[in-house]
């Protein structure tokens, strides 16, 4: 059987801050498509750097610096723009973070309007729906798409920015542990929500929160000070460890 | 004991603040009176007329709250193309950078030249140009004092947008550049809509300090007592005149300065006073 082509493929990928210290070492790693991966490791190993590098979001700070090479659809896009790259590679980050002068309805748009594309009025709206109802966040939201969207709850919030991203119909969606600053209904919400996403996009998710990768994730990557200790199957890696530094992270000896 | 007696001195130091602020009110008031009585408030606001022959004495007060207008909007419309730019280079462009700190330093340095030197600079380097480039006769006049305004105001506006361009949430701006917009699209589709109540307060008590500038004016105006017809006209502000004319004023006619600064004095107050309260609550959102 012929392998599956991965979507996003890191090779030998690696993030610096300064010259001295790399943040993420010659990371390599092929992700399935229509899959959500967790990437875990304590604070600091790296995971939310390898996480941003995948849309480009270090050449907005001048002094990081990203090497080797990271394929999307087999394209480096180290080589591409950074604008075409971000529209393909969706983000949502820790702290929900609607734009506080647009409203509900200008917030799920926002990635046209930042980019100049005007659409039409029905397509606005056909846009607005799908992408709330695929945050399950339409049936809440409808009455009151005029208001601001930092009127919503934290959770609503964050569903809101997961619409805004999905908007543009991206083929990766990063999340940097988008429930970390949630409730644990709002978290449980979210998670459910991404099992439904996962049919249309490829989730990456970076988290804290061992039981959080357990329960969503058919792929998990564990890092330690920037190396990429193990990759697999959630399932498997949860059970079987094969590196003593994962079996120590996820039994709890190391944080 | 101790404690009280300290106590008290400070309460003391704190209404010494109070009681000279009404002292001056007061004094204003006062002194502004007669003017008032005279003429009719309204009608002193609304004249035109300012002439101090013996026995037909004219006071009115619209050529210099004119004056004053005049030359506060033109500042603020030369001072907007500079300002802006400035606090963008250094509250986002290069933002943190050796270079936006030495700009931004050199931006407050022009807060804190004294006026006169302003006003001389105007004077002898500003007012030949003027001349030279035909645009009016004496060189002085509502334009030649607005542009040395506009300058004077530059830092006062630039700083504290700077700041508040710089409290835009970075997590506002990544979210924008993830969606794939560009530097220039961040700027004008975030950082200036959430700063924007900001950056207009700062406008606003740029306004209060042209509002009262007096010395540089003075020295720029031309200082004549009628509404002036173009922007190239002589003419006075409100402050300027009393400069201008104090010394050598007495009986009704002081009282007729009095009144105007009366007068200035409430439309500067309430400019700040609107000012700071629009900085505050931008501060809190």
């Amino acid at each position: 059987m012929e392998p599956v082509k991965p979507i996003l493929e890191f090779k030998k990928t690696c993030v610096s801050y300064t010259r001295q210290t790399m943040a993420v070492k010659y990371v390599s790693a092929a992700i399935e498509r229509n899959t959500i991966t967790a990437i875990m490791g304590p604070s600091g190993c790296g995971k939310s750097t390898l996480l941003r590098a995948a849309n480009l979001m270090h050449n907005l700070y001048p002094n990081i610096r990203v090497d080797g090479e990271i394929l999307l659809n087999g394209e480096n896009i180290l080589a591409m723009q950074p604008i075409d790259v971000r529209r393909k590679v969706g983000m949502v980050f820790q702290r929900p973070a609607p734009f506080p002068t647009m409203s509900i309805y200008d917030n799920v748009l926002s990635g046209f309007t930042l980019n100049g594309i005007s659409l039409s009025k029905s397509e606005r709206d056909a846009t607005v729906e799908r992408c709330l109802r695929s945050v399950a966040l339409w049936d809440e939201v409808k009455d009151v798409l005029n208001k601001k969207g930092t009127f919503l709850s934290g959770g609503q919030q964050q569903r809101l920015c997961i619409a805004r991203a999905l908007a543009m119909k991206p083929d990766v969606l990063l999340m940097d542990e988008p429930t970390s600053a949630l409730d644990p209904i709002a978290t449980a919400h979210i998670e459910e929500l991404m099992q439904e996403l996962q049919k249309e996009v490829t989730i990456l998710i970076v988290t804290h929160n061992m039981g959080q990768a357990m329960r969503i994730s058919s792929k998990s990557m564990f890092m330690y000070l920037g190396e990429l200790v193990e990759y697999g199957d959630t399932a498997t890696m949860f059970s079987n460890p094969s590196d003593e530094r994962t079996k120590a992270y996820l039994t709890g000896k190391m944080g | 004991m101790n404690d009280k007696l300290y106590r008290g001195f400070l309460f003391i130091a704190a209404l010494v603040v109070p009681v000279v602020c009404g002292g001056v009110v007061y004094a204003l008031v006062t002194d502004a009176y007669e003017a008032f009585e005279y003429f009719g408030f309204f009608r002193f606001l609304t004249s035109s007329e300012w002439s101090y022959t013996d026995g037909a004495e004219q006071y009115g007060a619209l050529p210099f709250i004119t004056g004053t207008l005049m030359t506060t909007l033109l500042a603020l419309v030369f001072c907007i193309p500079f300002s802006l730019p400035v606090a963008l280079f250094v509250g986002e462009y290069f933002r943190d950078t050796q270079v936006a700190a030495v700009l931004g330093t050199v931006t407050d340095l022009l807060a804190g030249i004294p006026s006169i030197i302003y006003g001389l600079w105007g004077f002898y380097t500003l007012r030949p140009v003027i001349m030279a480039l035909d645009i009016s006769e004496q060189g002085s006049g509502i334009l030649t004092a607005s542009l040395v305004l506009a300058i004077m105001i530059t830092p006062y506006a630039s700083s504290l947008s700077a700041e508040f361009i710089k409290m835009v949430p970075n997590d506002l701006k990544e979210g924008a550049y993830s969606l794939g917009a560009t530097h220039a699209e961040v700027v004008r589709k975030v950082v200036f809509p959430v700063a924007g109540s900001g950056i207009f307060s700062s406008y606003v008590l740029a306004i209060g300090r042209a509002l009262g500038e007096t010395m540089t004016v003075t020295m720029l105006i031309g200082n004549t007592n009628n509404i002036p017809e173009s922007i190239t006209s002589t003419g006075n502000s409100m402050a300027s005149v009393i400069a201008n004319q104090f010394g050598e004023a007495s009986d009704l006619r002081l009282s007729s300065l009095i009144a105007i600064g009366l007068v200035l004095f409430l439309i500067t107050a309430l400019i700040n006073m609107v000012g700071k309260i629009m900085i505050k609550r931008a501060r809190i959102s």
